[in-house]
């Protein structure tokens, strides 16, 4: 009981760590401290604090098999959905705050823009991959819900070529991030994941 | 867009004594016996109080002096209403200057320790009368003028600013141009110390940046190298002490605390077009039919803006300037020329 509690208030923690950026830069807007381009603001927090939520995803499996911590493995598929919901954020705020639903000009955009179409794709994925998050999909995939969920590296891919596409002089900040995933991806490859459970012996002695 | 340019012997608006000037007799009295006595800073009105939230500056005497002595609104838009003055704050918090980094806020936060004074620029190349100049030396035999442009930014944002400043025709002339000098280069201060954006490996930049004219657009009496904006001495996030401001063109143009200018008879290789040729040119004039590769350049989103109205305007060849410089283009194929 004691510990079933413990499991919910990490799992009630983590969703308020995860709330509180979108709440920190919505009263920034309200507060007038967002700048004089409060939805672009907006907008580009929200797009990389989704790159961060999908990063923090990928990162539980490895996490988990170098620590064994049951904590990691109960928040995989709310941090997942974090995910899906600052890329929906990111969305809603392009077609509110930059398009101004004006609809005839993202026909434009998207031919002028092609890394538009790149994070339309990985949303599209993202979708998928919310929508088949739920235990009555993964019974009803049965062995077919795994490879489906792989499907969250080439979004990454793709995320990270939306974000590339976008710089103008400095990649700085977006090779951190491309270097970040490259070592989560990296873990995943055989000889490396198989020699993850050694690591936390070694480490741990246990 | 009418944009009157005066002749030098036209009364201005400017040359109208105000009528708060007028009314406060103590005050234009204070500032008579403040000229009178050569110091004219206790008595007279900081040309910073015609904006509301505009934080002092910290000039030297001299350029408190001319920027306080400056023609008032010498060109402003003509339709006062859409481009409205943009607070301070927003032109003074939202930069690109990536000498400070390339975050719209990272100059306002990195750039407060640059050191501006003393500052001297370097004039050279094709020129009869060059050298080292103090900035002094360089801005104070030039009548100082606030002109009222928009910015136009390549990333299709922009702001409208008021500048102080002098003509760089005027700059130009001084330093007696040879016959051979046919273009005009300008060099940004490198100093990695002071501007942690040069210290980034990742930088595609090469610094200096470095940006260009030709000699007829240096000599356009809308091209000026600003000193000051809103009243005061520019902050250093807006490119102090010395910067270029060419309103017909993108904002990268107007090129930041400029240490060098060279007049040379080869067109330079402005920075942006080393980095990415296909996407940015050596013109960048403002053209809403010439698309920037990876987005449309129709329309500007006019800021401030707010959330929920992007202030979306469409965008005005030549930046709105085109009755008074379009036939410095005459004929060109500007598609080519971008």
């Amino acid at each position: 009981m004691a510990a079933q509690r413990k499991w919910q208030l990490w799992r009630v923690g983590v969703f308020l760590a995860a709330l509180a950026p979108l709440l920190l830069w919505s009263w920034q807007v309200a507060s007038n401290t967002a700048g004089p381009e409060p939805g672009r603001y907006l907008l580009l927090n929200i797009g990389l604090g989704g790159l961060w939520m999908l990063l923090l995803t990928l990162s539980l499996t490895p996490l988990t098999k170098l620590t064994r911590w049951k904590g990691f493995a109960l928040i995989r598929r709310q941090l997942g959905l974090w995910t899906l919901a600052y890329a929906c954020l990111h969305v809603l705020s392009y077609a509110l705050f930059i398009l101004g639903l004006d609809w005839a000009m993202l026909g434009s955009e998207l031919i002028e823009r092609p890394y538009i179409l790149v994070g339309l794709l990985a949303l599209i994925g993202l979708v998928a991959l919310g929508a088949t998050s739920n235990r009555w999909s993964m019974r009803k995939l049965g062995k077919r819900w795994k490879p489906l969920h792989k499907l969250a590296y080439p979004i990454l891919g793709l995320i990270l070529l939306h974000f590339f596409w976008g710089v103008r002089a400095d990649l700085g900040e977006w090779t951190l991030y491309a270097t970040v995933s490259a070592l989560i991806m990296a873990t995943r490859l055989p000889p490396v994941a198989r020699s993850l459970p050694r690591v936390r012996q070694r480490l741990t002695g246990v | 867009m009418l944009i009157k340019i005066a002749k030098p012997s036209d009364l201005r608006e400017s040359d109208v004594t105000p009528e708060s000037v007028y009314l406060s007799r103590r005050r234009f009295m204070g500032g008579m016996a403040g000229l009178g006595a050569g110091l004219a800073l206790s008595g007279r009105a900081r040309a910073s109080a015609d904006y509301s939230d505009v934080p002092d500056g910290d000039a030297p005497d001299w350029l408190e002096e001319k920027l306080g002595a400056a023609r008032r609104r010498a060109i402003v838009p003509d339709d006062p209403e859409t481009d409205a003055i943009a607070p301070f704050r927003d032109a003074s918090g939202y930069n690109n200057f990536y000498e400070f980094g390339t975050g719209k806020s990272d100059p306002a936060r990195h750039a407060d320790g640059l050191e501006t004074r003393p500052w001297s620029v370097v004039i050279d190349g094709e020129v009869n009368n060059g050298g080292r100049f103090a900035l002094e030396d360089l801005a104070r035999p030039s009548r100082f003028e606030e002109r009222i442009y928009r910015l136009r930014c390549v990333e299709a944002w922009s702001m409208v600013i008021p500048w102080l400043g002098i003509s760089l025709a005027d700059v130009i002339r001084r330093a007696e141009p040879t016959s051979k000098a046919r273009y005009v280069r300008f060099e940004t201060l490198v100093d990695p110390e002071q501007m942690p954006g040069q210290r980034s490996s990742f930088s595609l930049i090469d610094w200096p940046y470095v940006e260009g004219l030709r000699l007829d657009e240096a000599m356009h009496p809308l091209t000026l190298l600003a000193l000051g904006m809103y009243g005061r001495e520019l902050p250093n996030q807006n490119g102090a002490p010395l910067r270029l401001v060419v309103p017909w063109k993108y904002g990268f143009k107007s090129i930041k605390s400029i240490v060098r200018i060279s007049l040379m008879e080869e067109q330079p290789v402005n920075s942006w077009q080393r980095i990415a040729p296909e996407e940015y040119g050596f013109y960048a004039n403002v053209n809403p039919e010439v698309d920037h590769p990876r987005w449309s350049q129709a329309t500007e989103r006019r800021l401030p803006n707010s959330l929920f109205n992007p202030n979306t305007l469409d965008t005005r060849m030549f930046n709105g300037y085109a009755d008074e410089v379009a036939e410095l283009y005459a004929g060109m194929d500007l598609r080519k020329h971008f």
